[in-house]
């Protein structure tokens, strides 16, 4: 029924207005890319140049364990989340994950568990609201946090509430703590967002297709149902 | 002696197409796979990212098992049928283009990836069918890297790969829609000439 509803309004967006045709899953176009702009002018200024004196500063396996160690802190509520799915046995896997890393892995430093072979899920609550059949709503992009949809935002509010870094106490702890996981976070980005500047057109559309697939494909853990190509 | 063999494996593939029996889809994207990461192994230029070399080593060894008609007929979406012949071929050719001269640059990172190809399970009479390769990596959940690939007469050909979930081909079928809206076909082709110039001037974008 999405679908029809869809191309029902790519006709009547065509018919309405010819020069700024919206998509249909992204009626806050303008507002978003100006959001977009604000992001980026934020990223250029301050998050890519700190990301890049990371990498170059520190080597590459104290950023591993720097990694590993936000990494694991995410698998309890990745665990939650798997079951909350129903995904029983890999919610079960993640709290083993968690346990195994935060003691045998020097709170979570070292990476045993995957080298046990309990593998490392992804999961949030905005993945756990598409398993229950809600759909990604219009595309938001959020000032910092970036591409979303209202579902994923909804998601986000209780990812962050939930999230152990931001939450610590003392405050100025938690900061400093949330902070060094942005840096090592956007310095793992920082070849994948080469890779957008340079293999798109229009950077906004790009990164927006990119990301509806690929919470489509988290939704569905990696088999949605196939597109079609027209014949040649 | 690894190179030679793969060499030898990659010399009896080609042979095999030529021949009846083409190669599996799950052995062919092993065994470029594999190829590829064996010949960076060995080559200084390719780790460090020589460019002209990596998009030839691209040409050379990817790029005959792509169905590159069906690639871009699949990045055009509904606007392919309305294209002449000449416009398709134009098309074609930017896309291949675009495609080598982005993923160009992620190709030295090939070296230490280690890859857990998926066994494929197909029936003899499928003709297009998925691969999986996952490549691991620290602290994060495998990427899944799916090609789709179809058969045809000259063998095992793949029209579309997955990174992630995310369609490297389809993805760009809003922004190609969008340049066909706004300036038609001939307009699409030209912002591919001009993106693609752009990434062969000389490092302006990788100094940024």
């Amino acid at each position: 029924m999405s679908l029809r509803l869809l191309v029902l309004a790519a006709a009547f967006g065509a018919a309405g207005c010819a020069t700024t045709a919206t998509d249909p899953r992204d009626p806050f176009e303008g507002y978003n890319r100006a959001m977009f702009a604000v992001n980026d002018t934020v990223d250029e200024a301050l998050f890519k140049p700190v990301a890049r004196a990371y990498k170059a500063v520190a080597p590459v396996p104290l950023r591993g364990m720097v990694r590993n160690f936000f990494s694991n802190l995410e698998d309890p509520l990745i665990g939650v989340n798997n079951m909350l799915q129903g995904k029983f046995l890999d919610g079960w896997t993640d709290w083993m994950r968690f346990a195994f890393n935060t003691v045998f892995g020097v709170l979570g430093i070292n990476d045993v568990a995957s080298e046990m072979g309990l593998e490392k899920h992804n999961e949030d609550f905005g993945q756990t609201f598409g398993r229950w059949g809600a759909g990604d709503g219009a595309y938001l992009v959020l000032p910092f946090f970036g591409p979303s949809t209202l579902r994923d935002t909804g998601g986000l509010v209780l990812d962050v509430a939930a999230d152990p870094v931001s939450r610590h106490r003392p405050v100025d702890e938690g900061n400093a703590a949330t902070a060094a996981r942005v840096v090592s976070r956007r310095a793992d980005l920082l070849d994948a967002s080469r890779l957008l500047d340079e293999a798109s057109l229009d950077r906004y559309v790009f990164l927006r297709d990119a990301y509806l697939q690929r919470r489509r494909s988290l939704v569905y853990d990696g088999s949605p149902p196939r597109e079609r190509r027209p014949e040649e | 002696m690894k190179g030679f063999l793969a060499g030898a494996a990659l010399l009896l593939g080609s042979f095999g197409a030529q021949a009846q029996g083409h190669t599996p889809p799950d052995e062919l994207v092993k065994g470029v796979m594999l190829d590829i990461q064996a010949i960076i192994e060995r080559d200084k230029d390719l780790q460090s990212g020589d460019r002209r070399k990596t998009i030839r080593l691209i040409e050379e060894k990817a790029l005959p098992h792509f169905n590159e008609v069906g690639m871009t007929a699949l990045a055009v979406g509904v606007h392919w049928r309305k294209a002449s012949p000449a416009q398709k071929k134009r098309l074609t050719e930017e896309f291949r283009t675009l495609l080598v001269r982005t993923y160009a640059s992620s190709l030295a990172s090939f070296r230490d990836q280690k890859f857990d190809f998926r066994p494929l399970r197909m029936k003899p009479a499928d003709t297009d069918v998925t691969v999986q390769v996952r490549v691991l990596q620290p602290a994060a959940q495998p990427v899944v890297v799916e090609y789709d690939m179809e058969k045809t007469p000259r063998g095992w050909k793949c029209y579309d790969v997955r990174v992630a979930g995310i369609s490297l081909v389809i993805n760009y079928r809003t922004e190609f829609a969008n340049l066909v809206r706004d300036s038609g076909i001939d307009g699409l082709i030209r912002s591919l000439e001009t993106k693609n110039k752009s990434l062969d001037a000389p490092k302006a974008s990788a100094a940024k």
